[in-house]
């Protein structure tokens, strides 16, 4: 057989995943200091495993509606609205997804026609792109930079949009770069799509990893923006719950009923288990008001600074990220090009941070560094690297 | 009532004792000098009391016993029970004591060098304190877990080393 002429052409011809290729060497370094790791260093909360533990028990193991559990969507309703002020039905307007991962894939396709522009912020995280052209649509990279501690300028908005242009994607707190945009700065974005056509998908899977005192504002709170904006979240980083795979997709619902269609046909429903975990989950952030996200923000925030400070010390000029878990240090003064950087780095040193090429063309020249890891892993890493630096000079 | 800065300091000495004042000042974006009079007013007010390393005996050649004792005391005119647990817990054996609710008053956790010891311990001085009115004795054999810290049997970081 000829899998060549069988494939797909639009698929094939997406490149693997940049991040890919350092996992198979990091997995053969067992000693290994991983920078690299997306994913919160905490496991879930005893007491949301126990409820999803007490659900099997109980014999809840059946398909669920396919909007997901009734219970649920109240509470992410309940949520959305005390945390970041913006309304949605549960009736109609909030679907559990399976991670914010199928909501992002399902909001693509759902808008993209053949040859539609989606406008995606570089760097950014790394499913975009493929998500869009999967869609039948074609991703047109918008740059951001560390000048602008990477928020989307209006002015390079403005200068993106074409009559093709379908979608924007929002993507703040951002994956890789830590940066984030305030309120006024979202309005400015406000204002350029004000009168058109365009659809907003705002990723902030992010939106309670956010430091130094600033306030996460969801783009849909941003006055006439709620009638064009997909909001996507999830349970996976603000709970440690990244393996339940368990997100939410909100928009009117107009825009969100193609979404769901896709989803009714596709994925059912998200696994049960999960649901009742995350039903859980937002419980008891209720009855503590948020206590253990508060905790675990305090944690990211000490790691952050020790970090930014050790990497701006040793001559990586690092912007300060204000959101998630990475930093995205310059590396240009080691003369070395990203994916040079973290090779030789990783070979040598033995720590592992991804090429900030990864998330698209303008990563050049910076590394993603992931401080979900403790103190101690931190301290050595940064040890390792700054001697990797200074043996470069 | 508690600043911020010292909610960040107890945090991060509960995890590591040995974290400079100068890394907490960058840690928290404050100066070293506010953290030194922060840790100095928390050891003064009782709250930081000690920093002491979490150590794995079992993994030594250190021959000891431990048990957990219940004791059940009757609480004296207006000291209540802290006269009698300020007289338990001078013994070089008694490790914590803690006032308890529930079926008894103090769960007291000795240690010994050996069986013997331990037990002489429990008969000639602990049950015959006045105002002690009875004791059960648990041995401890395997420690799991201690301040927060697994011992035996941990999971190790699970993650895939690397991921979007």
């Amino acid at each position: 057989m000829q899998y060549d002429r069988v494939i797909n052409k639009r698929i094939a011809d997406v490149p693997p995943s940049g991040i890919r290729k350092f996992f198979d060497i990091v997995r053969k370094m067992p000693h290994a200091i991983s920078l690299g790791v997306g994913e919160p260093d905490f496991v879930t909360p005893w007491a949301i495993r126990d409820a999803a533990i007490q659900s099997i028990e109980d014999g809840q193991t059946q398909y669920t509606s396919n909007w997901g559990m009734e219970s649920l969507r109240e509470k992410i309703a309940a949520y959305l609205r005390m945390r970041y002020h913006v309304t949605y039905s549960p009736k109609d307007e909030i679907l559990v997804t399976v991670g914010a991962s199928e909501g992002i894939d399902l909001a693509l396709r759902a808008v993209i026609c053949p040859g539609d522009e989606v406008l995606v912020p570089d760097p950014g995280y790394v499913s975009y792109q493929p998500c869009v052209t999967f869609a039948g649509g074609v991703p047109v990279p918008v740059r951001t930079h560390a000048k602008d501690c990477f928020a989307l300028t209006p002015e390079a908005l403005a200068a993106a949009i074409t009559p093709k242009t379908k979608a924007l994607i929002l993507p703040y707190p951002n994956n890789p770069t830590g940066g984030v945009m305030t309120r006024e700065q979202l309005c400015a974005i406000a204002q350029v799509l004000e009168g058109t056509d365009i659809v907003v998908l705002s990723d902030e899977i992010y939106s309670e990893l956010i430091y130094d005192g600033h306030e996460h504002t969801a783009f849909a709170s941003i006055p006439g923006m709620r009638e064009r904006t997909v909001t996507l979240n999830g349970f996976s980083k603000a709970f440690a719950m990244t393996g339940w795979r368990v997100g939410h997709l909100c928009a009117p619902r107009e825009l969100l009923s193609p979404m769901f269609k896709i989803h009714q046909y596709t994925m059912l429903c998200a696994s049960i288990v999960s649901q009742n975990a995350a039903d859980k989950a937002l419980g008891r952030a209720f009855e503590t008001n948020f206590e253990d996200v508060k905790t675990m923000v305090r944690s990211y925030d000490r790691r952050r600074r020790l970090m930014v400070e050790n990497l701006n010390a040793m001559g990586l000029a690092c912007f300060e990220p204000r959101g998630a878990f990475y930093v995205f240090p310059c590396i240009e003064s080691t003369g070395m090009t990203s994916e040079e950087f973290c090779t030789k780095l990783l070979e040598e040193k033995h720590v592992a941070c991804v090429p900030g090429t990864a998330f698209g063309a303008s990563g050049e020249g910076y590394v993603r560094c992931s401080y979900a890891t403790s103190i101690e892993n931190l301290t050595e890493a940064l040890k390792r690297i700054r001697e990797f630096v200074e043996e470069h000079k | 009532m508690f600043s911020t800065l010292d909610m960040h300091i107890l945090e991060i000495l509960c995890e590591d004792a040995r974290v400079t004042p100068r890394e907490i000042a960058v840690m928290t974006g404050s100066d070293e000098a506010q953290v030194n009079s922060a840790i100095e007013s928390l050891q003064r007010s009782g709250v930081l009391v000690g920093y002491q390393a979490l150590i794995n005996w079992e993994r030594t050649d250190k021959e000891f016993v431990q048990a957990i004792i219940e004791v059940n005391v009757q609480p004296q005119r207006e000291k209540g029970f802290d006269a009698i647990a300020q007289r338990i817990m001078q013994y070089d054996e008694v490790k914590s004591c803690y006032l308890m609710s529930g079926a008894y008053d103090l769960m007291v956790q000795c240690e010994a060098a050996t069986l013997r010891e331990l037990a002489q311990f429990v008969h000639s001085r602990l049950s015959v304190i006045e105002g002690v009115t009875g004791t059960s004795t648990h041995f401890m054999l395997k420690t799991y877990k201690y301040g927060g810290v697994v011992f035996e049997g941990g999971a190790s970081d699970r993650r895939q080393a690397v991921m979007p």
